[in-house]
């Protein structure tokens, strides 16, 4: 069956939704603080993502779902007991089912080295019976479950099957007769015809056309499930209604709280008739307006599904009205206006209003970071599973809200640095105790929003970095001279050099050689930094700060030769007009500056971007001091400081290409295109030409020239 | 488009006539956006010599490409009389610097010919056919070479 792609595309974006709720129960479940209601929700995730992917013909998805399902429906009928192992292995489950559906995403086969020994433990949980029990279902004849959902005072009596098959349901081929006699298997059922669709005058008769609907009513049932399975793969082509047999009695005298809440238990699911069917549903009525009235048990959030290019369009237009804000500033100040005070503080006005447009619209790329969170907690259960390492992953800060594209380009390597914690930073457990820890590893991942910036913490309680392994390595790998002299902090950092691998042994988890430096290179493309601290014998951290936006930025406006620039003011620490005494030669060329009794090194901007360096004494130019990860403190000779302001960051990448030590461009007020400044890469060039010969750094001037 | 097209199958085709180093070249009309006066740009750092800085499109970062280096002639010293054609290759915006731009002219498919094989410099690897139009001559500059890998490394 051919499907519309955007169809498909609704399942699986549903898919996600259901799979977050899925996570979140059975981690409620877990930890042991979880109701009836939430294995039922569990339950139903599972059920609902088996019968959408029915639908689709996703037949991996539709077995997988179906075995955990067994096990979950055995689990809410309280046959099954719910313990650390039972829970464990479901976690997995969740974790496996979360996977096929991004297979079936992307068409990719499902990955049976893991799902079919995943099948099996499921099975065991179900025994001989549910095996029975399983293949009966396969024939569609169901036996009678009695399943407590929870309301032992009003369990429902039965069910009330409405059903109009459409023209189309005929078309394919289908037998009412065959789905009637299931649902009389389902337990005791009384049957109704409702013929008064037919026509009257022969003459009117179309033959193809679907006169009939009938009402079944089923006893002794308590779930509509079964009801559901049976049409399953009908959903479009007829008209159903499945309503509770006491709903239906009850429904003109009592449409009380109770009975609210118990249809919220029921999954009661309305099938709009298709175009081709035409005329009323008769009975059925009665019951949609019953639903419209029952108060929501949980008030599920309202959400809009937006294209996200027309929210880029938005924020790309009101990037243009900060431009033209300034722009009209600019002129403003330039005209010498009588008025212009008042003028200038009406301009604040609409300044303020163009912000908070901004913010609004920025704030609609907003994502909680909690089902990036959720996804890591999937790979670490993987990959200690995968070590047979104990771990046990702790999220905090799941609200925290971060752009779209940050959301979404972090997941890789988040991923990356997990898998690595977990395979090289945790001990084995034999390890761990010998080590007088707690034999279970504890792997810290948390979020927080701090003035401007997002940040974002790996920490594991592990070995900690091997820094002398670490340097060995680095050697080996011509990475840095055998003499070099490097502190602590810089010999962490060579963990991001390209090609960098410390696995003695490639796992297949992690230790490819692209490990951080890949993981570096997506946090710099994001605008973002990282940076790394380690405690031997008590762990790693890993700290990761992203702009809380990527389209705009606070920055500093500056001039280097004849050509306005921009610095992120995250990265300036001070600016400085320097007194000569400050200034201090190195050698030929390099210039020191003493700063409260350190030196820090001077870059001149210009010279490192390949212009002429400035002939101006040091003491007419402005120093920004400046911190990166590669180097502690840094300052950048530039000609002289303009403004602060909050720049619209425009990517050179899509026309251009990448530049060494610029990180975007920006409008000004007048139109002109200025550079934003990487301070760090600014940097870490300058860093690793210390460490290159004279000459090298000669042929490396002319190649930058 | 080569001489082999069978008139049958020749369709009109427009080109925008320009010169760059001297020489006549012409630019398929559908991968230009449009023709504006050289304003100053602002420069970029280390990038090779033809490219000289990137200007604002109407809030849109678009680098601008002195032809006339790029294919292998003296640079351009801009003025207000020079122009730059903004085309569209690949999904990538690039100005191009030009001395001037002359008319545009409605030719069929087969009046496009190969280029003579000969000696090969960066100026013929950049042309995909020639024109004749009377006892002038006109080329076709095949613009993917602004956007080739070669360049991305080099930038």
């Amino acid at each position: 069956m051919a499907h519309d792609p955007s169809i498909l595309e609704a399942f699986f974006e549903e898919c996600e939704d259901l799979i977050i709720a899925l996570t979140e129960g059975l981690t409620e479940m877990r930890e042991g603080h979880a109701d009836t209601e939430t294995v039922n929700a569990v339950f139903r995730a599972v059920h609902s993502i088996k019968g959408a992917a029915g639908a689709f013909a996703l037949d991996e998805l539709v077995g997988f779902a179906h075995k955990f399902e067994t096990v979950l429906d055995e689990l809410r009928s309280e046959k099954l007991e719910t313990d650390e192992k039972l829970m464990r292995v479901l976690q997995r489950a969740g974790d496996i089912l979360a996977d096929l559906v991004d297979d079936a995403r992307e068409n990719a086969p499902a990955n049976r080295a893991v799902v079919d020994p995943m099948l099996a433990e499921l099975q065991g949980f179900l025994g001989p019976e549910g095996d029975e029990q399983d293949a009966a279902e396969e024939e569609f004849v169901f036996e009678a479950l009695s399943l407590d959902v929870g309301m032992p005072d009003v369990g429902p009596a039965g069910y009330c099957v409405s059903f109009h098959p459409s023209a189309e349901f005929y078309a394919l081929g289908h037998d009412p007769a065959l789905i009637i006699a299931a649902l009389m298997e389902l337990g005791e059922a009384t049957v109704d015809v409702n013929m008064q669709d037919l026509p009257t005058e022969f003459a009117d008769f179309v033959w193809s056309q679907g006169y009939l609907s009938w009402q079944i009513d089923i006893a002794g049932l308590t779930t509509d499930l079964q009801i559901h399975d049976i049409f399953q793969f009908m959903d479009d082509i007829c008209a159903l209604e499945v309503v509770s047999l006491d709903m239906v009695d009850d429904i003109a005298a009592q449409p009380s709280v109770d009975l609210a809440d118990e249809l919220t238990a029921e999954e009661i699911k309305t099938v709009d008739a298709p175009e081709a069917m035409g005329g009323p549903t008769g009975a059925a009525a009665p019951v949609k307006e019953q639903q419209k009235q029952r108060p929501a048990k949980k008030p599920a959030a309202t959400t809009l599904r937006v294209d996200p290019e027309r929210v880029d369009r938005l924020i790309n237009a009101v990037g243009e009205l900060i431009i033209n804000q300034s722009v009209i500033s600019q002129r403003l100040q330039e005209a010498d206006l009588p008025n212009l005070a008042e003028l200038l503080a009406d301009l604040d006005d609409y300044k303020f209003l163009a912000r908070e447009i901004q913010e609004g619209v920025m704030a609609i790329r907003a994502q909680p970071v909690k089902p990036l969170f959720q996804r890591m907690m999937r790979i670490a259960r993987e990959a200690a599973d995968a070590t047979g390492k104990d771990v046990e992953l702790i999220t905090e800060g799941e609200a925290t809200e971060v752009d779209k594209t940050v959301v979404e380009r972090l997941a890789d390597p988040l991923t990356h640095m997990i898998r690595n914690a977990i395979d090289h930073g945790i001990e084995k457990p034999e390890d761990r105790v010998a080590k007088r820890k707690d034999s279970q590893g504890q792997l810290r991942l948390s979020a927080s929003q701090r003035s401007g910036s997002i940040v974002i913490e790996i920490a594991d309680d592990g070995a900690g970095l091997n820094r002398s392994r670490i340097r060995d390595i680095a050697i080996n790998k011509g990475l840095i001279a055998p003499d070099a002299a490097l502190s602590d902090q810089e010999i962490d950092h060579l963990l991001f050099a390209p090609g960098f691998s410390t696995a003695e042994e490639v796992t297949s988890l992690s230790g490819r050689g692209v490990g951080m430096d890949v993981v570096k290179t997506a946090i710099t493309a994001l605008g973002g930094r990282i940076a790394i601290t380690s405690n031997p014998g008590f762990g790693t951290s890993f700290s990761i700060t992203l702009p809380v936006t990527l389209a705009v930025m606070d920055g500093m406006i500056i001039t280097v030769g004849d050509q306005t620039m921009v610095v992120p003011i995250s990265s300036i620490l001070e600016t400085i007009r320097p007194d000569m005494s400050d200034i201090a030669k190195l050698g030929l060329n390099s210039e020191l500056f003493r700063i409260r009794g350190e030196y820090v090194p001077i870059i001149d901007l210009a010279e490192r971007l390949g212009s002429q360096p400035s002939q101006k004494d040091m003491i007419d130019r402005v120093l920004l001091l400046v911190q990166t990860e590669s180097i502690a403190q840094c300052a950048l000779a530039v000609d002289d400081i303009f403004d602060q302001r909050q720049v619209v960051v425009k990517s050179m990448l899509g026309n251009y290409g990448e530049i060494d030590g610029v990180s975007g461009a920006t409008i000004l007020g007048d139109g002109k295109i200025a550079l934003i400044i990487d301070p760090d890469a600014i940097t870490s060039v300058m860093a690793a030409k210390t460490r290159l010969t004279t000459d090298d750094r000669e042929a490396a001037h002319v190649r930058a020239s | 488009m080569s001489e082999q097209v069978d008139a049958m199958t020749a369709k009109e085709m427009e080109f925008v006539t320009l010169v760059a180093g001297g020489q006549n070249f012409c630019i398929e009309i559908t991968q230009i956006r449009e023709i504006r006066r050289w304003s100053p740009v602002t420069i970029l750092p280390h990038s090779p010599d033809y490219v000289l800085g990137v200007m604002n499109l109407r809030g849109a970062v678009i680098p601008i490409v002195d032809l006339a280096a790029k294919l292998g002639f003296e640079k351009i010293e801009p003025t207000e009389r020079h122009v730059i054609i903004i085309t569209a290759v690949e999904e990538k915006i690039v100005g191009l610097l030009v001395e001037s731009v002359s008319e545009i002219i409605g030719v069929s498919t087969d009046m496009v010919r190969d280029i003579p094989r000969g000696p090969e410099d960066a100026t013929t690897r950049a042309i995909l056919g020639i024109i004749a139009i009377g006892e002038e001559m006109t080329k076709i500059i095949n613009l993917s070479i602004l956007s080739s890998k070669k360049d991305q490394v080099a930038a």
